[in-house]
């Protein structure tokens, strides 16, 4: 039995994909990702000097990601800015996802702020940060293991769905799996499951969302070689 | 900026020569593009030189203010977003921000460039609020009149959000537009020495003795003033900005469609 979709993809068909690297000059590094209407943009400033001093570490430097939706991003009413619980919670997810791809062993007592700002959203948007936010770090040209992309996986009425958008996350309630990948390792550095699948279905849920985590890692890749190629 | 950098930057401005080449009174290449997200009412990303801002309009219905019972609400916000100036740092909006949001908001206002109260929909009881939020991408000096020209371009854009039993259905736009009057265009004028400069860099910025900010209407009256920085200005000087404006402001109007 084949889902129907609002936006009429099939249930393995992710929206269209747009990266664009080097997008705020001001920035060390820079990235844009858009997945559909979810778009983020990312913005890399350091390793630089962390204050307050306590927060500093001397063994290595640590990673500070900071994710906010802009206060006309979302689908209803006004979001207020200045954060809340819930873009706290991705802003630390979204660190951990990034972190085993980093070398801050080199930079000690300093940061690297990560800003990843959504200026339009349909659900999947810790995923669109994910993929922005690993692009403007190699674009920043720090030195990285491999890069991270992710995709947010649904499960509906028995059916597993790609690149879920906020009709079937918010409206018809799918279960809503957001996974982040590293490809060089062969690991998942983000999972998070909101709903209820058994566990042979999210096996292949993780399998399906690895394969679209590597088609999204070639996109990211040619937007990096897109503005190096001068 | 030291001394001597204030001092080579005023020889360069004698002879109307600014760091990038440009002359004093000559703005940089001025983008807009209307409909930038998706989520919002109305929305618009502009481009001055490299300095990119977004700004982008949420409706809501509420309550009127007690004193304007028969009247639509405005809300400008600005948010300097630490992503476009390693500078700025997370968190509540600190002086430049709430300056920017406020000179901002007294343009439309107090220019009547909305028609507020075509945004009563029952008096006392239900009308239209509009919230338009600015978001600095990139900060290459001049973001004031950057995100002046970004909210009216977004207010241009916006479209009522459909309703029905009174709830607003988000997903679904009208095609009515904004009610919008006059189109308010605001310029800042930078006084480094006896010099006059517009849309400055932020080197410039950092040189500046004093500065007036005017709001224009199509009519070429003014709607709002700021004025900032440390130094005085003369009643000659003020004169002076406001025909810089005055000459600047048709070019930037130009640059919105209705």
């Amino acid at each position: 039995m084949a889902i129907k979709r609002i936006d009429g993809r099939k249930a393995n068909e992710m929206r269209p994909i747009t990266a664009k690297v080097g997008v705020i000059p001001r920035a060390d590094g820079s990235a844009m990702f858009k997945i559909g209407n979810t778009q983020a943009i990312a913005a890399v400033y350091g390793p630089r000097d962390l204050h307050p001093k306590f927060l500093q570490n001397p063994d290595k430097g640590i990673l500070r990601c900071n994710y906010s939706m802009m206060p006309f991003s979302g689908h209803g009413d006004r979001v207020r800015p200045g954060g809340n619980r819930r873009s706290k919670e991705i802003s630390m997810l979204i660190s951990k996802a990034l972190l085993p791809v980093l070398n801050l062993e080199d930079f000690p007592n300093a940061v690297v702020d990560v800003f990843i700002d959504l200026p339009e959203t349909d659900a999947g948007t810790r995923c669109a940060g994910i993929c922005a936010a690993s692009m403007a770090l190699a674009d920043a040209g720090l030195l990285m293991k491999d890069l991270v992309s992710a995709m947010s996986m649904g499960f509906l009425d028995n059916e597993i769905l790609v690149d879920i958008n906020s009709n079937e996350d918010c409206d018809l309630g799918a279960t809503d799996i957001p996974l982040a990948y590293i490809p060089s390792m062969d690991k998942i550095s983000l999972l998070q499951l909101d709903g209820g699948v058994s566990k042979e279905n999210l096996m292949k849920i993780l399998e399906i969302g690895k394969q679209k985590c590597l088609e999204i890692d070639k996109i990211q890749r040619k937007a990096l070689r897109e503005k190096f190629k001068e | 900026m030291n001394k001597d950098q204030k001092i080579h930057l005023l020889k360069s401005l004698q002879k109307d020569i600014r760091y990038d080449g440009r002359k004093k009174e000559q703005f940089r290449d001025v983008v807009v593009e209307l409909g930038i997200s998706h989520s919002a009412e109305g929305s618009a990303r502009v481009k001055i030189g490299k300095t990119e801002v977004l700004a982008g309009v949420k409706m809501a219905l509420e309550e009127p203010y007690p004193d304007t019972p028969d009247k639509g609400n405005l809300m400008v916000n600005a948010e300097l977003l630490p992503a476009s100036n390693p500078e700025f740092e997370p968190g509540p909006p600190g002086e430049e921000a709430i300056e920017i949001s406020r000179v901002i908001d007294r343009g439309v206002r107090e220019s009547k460039a909305i028609d507020f109260e075509k945004l009563c929909v029952k008096k006392g009881e239900k009308v239209w609020s509009v919230m338009v939020d600015i978001c600095t991408i990139n900060d290459d000096g001049n973001l004031l009149d950057a995100s002046a020209l970004a909210v009216l371009a977004a207010l241009t854009d916006a479209k009522f959000p459909a309703v029905s039993d009174g709830v607003i259905d988000y997903s679904k736009k009208t095609d009515k537009k904004l009610p919008l009057t006059k189109l308010p265009i605001t310029i800042t004028a930078y006084k480094i020495g006896d010099h006059f400069i517009v849309d400055p860099l932020p080197s410039e910025e950092l040189a500046y003795d004093s500065r007036l900010t005017v709001a224009l209407t199509e009519d070429n009256e003014i709607s709002a003033m700021q004025k900032g920085g440390e130094e005085p200005l003369s009643i000659e000087d003020i004169g002076k900005v406001i025909d810089i404006a005055q000459k600047l402001a048709p070019e930037l109007r130009k640059k919105l469609k209705r």
